[in-house]
């Protein structure tokens, strides 16, 4: 944990998701302070999507989600949220432009977007390095770009809490660095958590502060360097000796 | 009010159908209902909902059937009720299954045209409906031209406030509930509003016909335009001219007007389609 203000946190007790009998989720407790970068790791179908959009809202749960913000218990946070890799038509007449203007002002995009908004639009983008992109069609990007341009629409205006879903599923080599950059350099400049569901288990070590190794519940907490070396760990990924030490972070 | 529109009809369109009290109201109609059809046209084609309309559209056999039932001179209101609930209770039902949405709106659609069918039916008597499978937007009444202006104003106010938000969620739900939007409220106000129109356009477009007034315009649109704002000028310009050249031609070829209206939007289309196509070489 770097640099906590101990003021605000995200407080995960006891968390249950059901979808009909089939429990998705079950006893998942979780404490995250700012300033921190918390992966999420696990197979498919452990249930990271599931968490996320429980703290999102999206979904009934059991158990208790408290957000401590800035010394003040809010219920919700100003969440930020980078979905998993969409596809989009390559017809899709949507340009970045007009989404990151709708998600910053209420005047309607479809009559147009003001000059004053444009000028924040590319503000926004362009510490994303996206503001090339202004007026692309969102169905004709890369998934690194699209990322970039979900990133920089989460981040305007700053948010208490970061969720990236599975951010990297679509991004290639070039893009993956990047982001990693860019994200690191958000933990360091603003108070904000930031969790990130994710299967690059050898790119997010660096970055990540601590990392949880979940399948239905927690298995296995601590920084990624204590969590790879956990028994479990190799089993549910069958990792190799030599893996290993290959992702270790001490 | 109505004699205003008719004289400004008059001095633009000096032709021989533009004498006529009938044409003059199926013009001033049409004006109204094809903006509003490319506009949420839109978002029926962002969202892929075009099913969705289309069993919408079907369901006023259901809602007609209801006002048979209940004895009503007018089916108008009992179509609008049943259009509206419908409309919710699909939206809602669509969140409670695990059933893809294609599948529950087949049952959905299976259910009500069967039942609306049926009922109408019941002592052979399903001729003096036909009229509402193909539309006659030559009798629009006063009353009728009245109601498309006021709904008209609801509507664009409705898209001024909430357009972006609609933008939003069709893009993605999960980033549209982050950013604070009330998806399930929203959705739901976007499917009344479509209900509405929908129900009040069936007298005059046809249960036939509305849905591909709803999908045309915006489909054509969609190869054209490079953000939502040519998207929805391009949805409306399109609608207007299919719609204007659609009664004028229906007129002199004595065909149904709303037939003929889509089959402009087909062409609009066809040709946005193939223009699209070799302009960017796709």
């Amino acid at each position: 944990m770097q640099n906590s203000c101990a003021h605000c946190c995200t407080k995960i007790e006891d968390l249950g998701v059901d979808f009909g009998a089939r429990p998705v989720l079950e006893g998942v407790n979780l404490h995250l302070n700012c300033k921190e970068l918390l992966a999420l790791i696990g197979p498919n179908g452990a249930g990271k999507t599931t968490l996320l959009r429980a703290i999102l809202g999206e979904i009934p749960y059991s158990g208790k989600i408290n957000f401590l913000v800035r010394s003040a218990q809010k219920q919700r946070p100003a969440i930020g949220y980078v979905p998993q890799k969409l596809i989009f038509d390559p017809d899709s007449p949507i340009s970045v432009l007009d989404l990151v203007a709708a998600s910053i002002r209420r005047c309607p995009v479809w009559m147009g977007v003001r000059r004053a908004v444009r000028e924040e639009a590319k503000e926004s983008l362009k510490k994303f390095s996206a503001d090339g992109l202004m007026h692309r069609r969102i169905g004709e990007l890369s998934g690194g770009e699209l990322q970039r341009v979900f990133l920089a629409m989460a981040m305007n205006p700053v948010p208490d809490l970061l969720l990236l879903d599975e951010p990297l599923s679509a991004v290639d080599v070039n893009g993956l660095s990047l982001f990693y950059d860019i994200v690191t350099d958000l933990k360091k400049e603003y108070d904000i958590s930031i969790i990130m569901a994710t299967h690059d288990l050898a790119g997010i070590a660096p970055h990540a502060d601590r990392m949880v190794l979940m399948n239905r519940s927690i298995i296995a907490e601590g920084t990624p360097a204590e969590v790879f070396r956990d028994k479990l760990m190799l089993e549910t990924f069958q990792l190799s000796l030599w893996n290993i030490s290959s992702l270790k972070n001490d | 009010m109505i004699e205003n529109y008719y004289r400004i009809i008059e001095a633009i369109f000096p032709f021989g159908w533009a004498h006529y009290v009938f044409m003059k109201n199926a013009l001033i109609a049409i004006i109204f209902i094809a903006p509003l059809f490319a506009l949420l046209g839109t978002l029926v084609v962002g969202k892929r909902m075009a099913f969705f309309s289309d069993v919408l559209g079907h369901s006023a056999l259901t809602g007609i059937a209801l006002g048979v039932i209940f004895g009503l001179r007018e089916p108008f209101w009992a179509m609008l009720a049943f259009m509206v609930v419908l409309s919710v209770l699909i939206n809602l039902f669509k969140g409670l299954t695990q059933a893809s949405s294609d599948t529950v709106l087949g049952v959905f659609f299976a259910v009500t045209v069967a039942l609306g069918v049926v009922i109408l039916s019941k002592g052979a008597g399903f001729n003096k409906f036909t009229v509402y499978l193909i539309g006659d937007i030559l009798a629009v009444s006063r009353e009728q031209i009245y109601w498309l202006m006021g709904i008209t104003v609801g509507v664009l106010w409705y898209w001024m406030f909430f357009g972006n938000n609609l933008m939003l969620i069709s893009v993605n739900p999960a980033l549209a509930r982050a950013r604070g939007i009330r998806v399930f409220w929203m959705e739901t106000s976007f499917v009344i509003v479509l209900a509405v129109i929908v129900a009040i356009s069936i007298r005059l477009i046809g249960i036939l016909m509305v849905n591909s007034l709803l999908i045309l315009p915006a489909a054509a649109a969609r190869n054209l335009a490079n953000n939502v704002r040519e998207y929805t000028l391009l949805s409306i310009l399109i609608s207007l001219i299919s719609g204007i050249s659609g009664l004028i031609l229906s007129f002199y070829l004595g065909t149904a007007t709303g037939a003929t209206i889509v089959l402009f939007c087909a062409g609009f289309y066809l040709v946005a389609a193939l223009g699209a196509k070799l302009w960017r070489g796709r």
